[in-house]
């Protein structure tokens, strides 16, 4: 009993885990996605993840090395940045591009803002953005020695017809990272298991998306039927998204009630970029966009303090 | 303003001291807006200066006849005459000028680094130093928008003044000609700016004269006079 008697102050309760623990474990969920990236796309997938890991990492080396700040690359979470951002590209992708991205990434979206914890949008994402917008013609091509012609959900949006089970493997044209849904999902249930990640988010922006995409397509006159939700499900980066860009910690909310505000709008978002945009893809930009309202959904969800709360009469 | 002002001093105020651009961080919608190339920012910095110089020596002159009350616009009719001259000037001289700058032209009307000096500066000096004063603002704003055009032309197109300057295998970053690229490149060289200064303290000289963006007081607002906010907040 007088061991309970120990006063000391808090934290009295400690997790073992670590940002560099739960990064590495974000990587090796996305090991399946890269796996499959460099046996679907070829030896060039896997330079180009190689190129976008280093230079994240060297980037955040050398910043921190020149202004003389503890140097945190040691957490790991510059080398999911560089893995995320490679996952992201166009196998057809020159060389230097996955090194612009990641040190636009890590350099200006993250170090800039204060490093790990106090980037407002997401680096990855910010990386893949700035280069899309930057060369649209490099980001956007997707034929390489494996696959000619549109990815799936470019064929949807002309209304041609694909194959689904094709889409759930990952055998079709798309970024390194975004086509098979089976590596992605393997690699989400790693987090899941471990943990890392519960399903707030990515399941309130899957069920969101599938209802807004429906009822989208509904009204304007497609045929709303399995095959086409499925497409759309598995098609681009939206699993991807879903499991590991939505969950990124630093800029998900915090409260509960919160996450699923945030999931619905990332999911009507995706639904609208998808079924009334211009290009056939929206993910990158909906949590861009749901990144930016996290502060104002923590705002209005914040749960009250005990005794705060309820109306006095 | 303690020190004593001349027209030198004046001239160096408006391009270093107190960089409408980098200093005092005014006029930012033609800052972001027009310098998508070296051309269109020296172009939309000297016509601004025109009008800056010509409405401060005006407003100087008249500043014993305009009643107090109906200031402001009385010096909006003055700063808009010239800028409608400019306006006609570049229309009929530099067409293709007057093309690319489109909108922004008739929108230095409402620049506020215009007003600004008019209402802290010209309206209480005598003609001649205001006359200085708005050559020196327009010649820091002219050179602050040249400076942001060639970075944004420069990684956006690979030219500079429409010469090439990239080896022909340079991709252009077509995003620092857009918007997102203005604020990236005005961050940048602000804070070079503010680095510059740092390492000039750190070797011991005086640098105090030269402000940052974030460091002025109300004595440097145009509206300090008629505004109720205590000097300093606590």
């Amino acid at each position: 009993m007088s061991g309970l008697h120990k006063v000391s102050s808090n934290p009295h309760v400690r997790a073992r885990a670590t940002t560099a623990s739960i990064m590495g474990t974000v990587l090796i969920a996305l090991l399946p996605a890269a796996a499959f990236g460099v046996y679907n796309f070829g030896p060039r997938a896997a330079l180009l993840i190689l190129i976008s890991v280093a230079s994240a990492v060297l980037t955040e080396y050398l910043f921190e090395r020149l202004c003389k700040k503890k140097v945190t690359v040691g957490d790991l979470s510059a080398a999911v940045t560089g893995l995320l951002l490679a996952l992201n590209l166009p196998v057809s992708a020159p060389w230097w591009i996955p090194i612009l991205g990641s040190f636009f990434a890590i350099f200006v979206v993250k170090l800039l803002f204060g490093g790990l914890g106090q980037n407002f949008v997401n680096p990855a994402l910010a990386g893949r953005c700035f280069l899309l917008i930057s060369f649209p013609a490099i980001m956007t091509d997707f034929n390489c020695d494996a696959y000619a012609g549109a990815t799936p959900l470019a064929a949807i949006k002309a209304g041609e017809s694909v194959n689904v089970m094709d889409m759930i493997l990952g055998r079709t044209a798309g970024t390194i990272g975004e086509t098979s849904m089976i590596a992605i999902v393997l690699g989400a249930c790693i987090l899941i298991l471990a943990g890392i990640i519960d399903l707030n988010v990515p399941g309130s922006y899957i069920v969101s998306f599938t209802v807004f995409a429906a009822l989208f397509a509904a009204l304007t006159g497609r045929t709303v039927n399995g095959p086409y939700l499925s497409a759309q499900l598995a098609g681009g980066g939206l699993m991807l998204g879903a499991f590991f860009m939505a969950t990124d910690y630093v800029t998900r909310p915090i409260t509960k009630k919160g996450q699923y505000v945030y999931g619905i709008f990332l999911g009507f978002m995706t639904a609208v970029f998808r079924i009334f945009g211009a290009s056939a893809e929206g993910v990158s930009y909906a949590i861009l966009l749901g990144n930016l309202l996290v502060p104002l959904i923590e705002k209005y969800t914040m749960p009250k303090c005990f005794g705060k709360g309820g109306e006095r009469s | 303003m303690n020190k004593k002002e001349s027209a030198g001093e004046r001239l160096l105020n408006g391009i270093i001291v107190e960089n409408p651009t980098f200093v005092l961080t005014l006029g930012m919608c033609p800052t972001l807006a027009v310098t998508t190339s070296a051309v269109n920012g020296l172009g939309m910095g000297l016509t601004t200066m025109a009008v800056l110089a010509l409405s401060n020596l005006i407003i100087s002159l008249l500043r014993n006849i305009i009643p107090d009350k109906v200031r402001i616009p009385a010096f909006i009719v003055i700063i808009a005459s010239f800028v409608t001259i400019m306006q006609l000037l570049l229309e009929g001289f530099l067409p293709s000028l007057y093309e690319s700058l489109g909108i922004y032209i008739p929108l230095i009307v409402v620049n506020c680094i215009i007003l600004g000096r008019a209402e802290a500066y010209a309206s209480k000096r005598p003609a001649l130093l205001s006359l200085f004063d708005g050559i020196g603002m327009g010649l820091g704003f002219s050179l602050a928008l040249t400076c942001i055009g060639a970075v944004r032309e420069l990684l956006g197109a690979g030219e500079i003044f429409g010469v090439r300057i990239m080896p022909q295998s340079f991709v252009p970053i077509s995003i620092f000609v857009m918007a997102p690229g203005a604020f990236f490149v005005l961050a940048a060289l602000t804070a070079g700016m503010n680095a510059v200064k740092k390492a000039g303290e750190k070797r011991g000289r005086d640098m105090s004269r030269i402000r940052t963006g974030c460091d002025l007081d109300c004595s440097h607002c145009g509206q300090s006079a008629g505004c109720t906010k205590p000097e300093k907040e606590g």
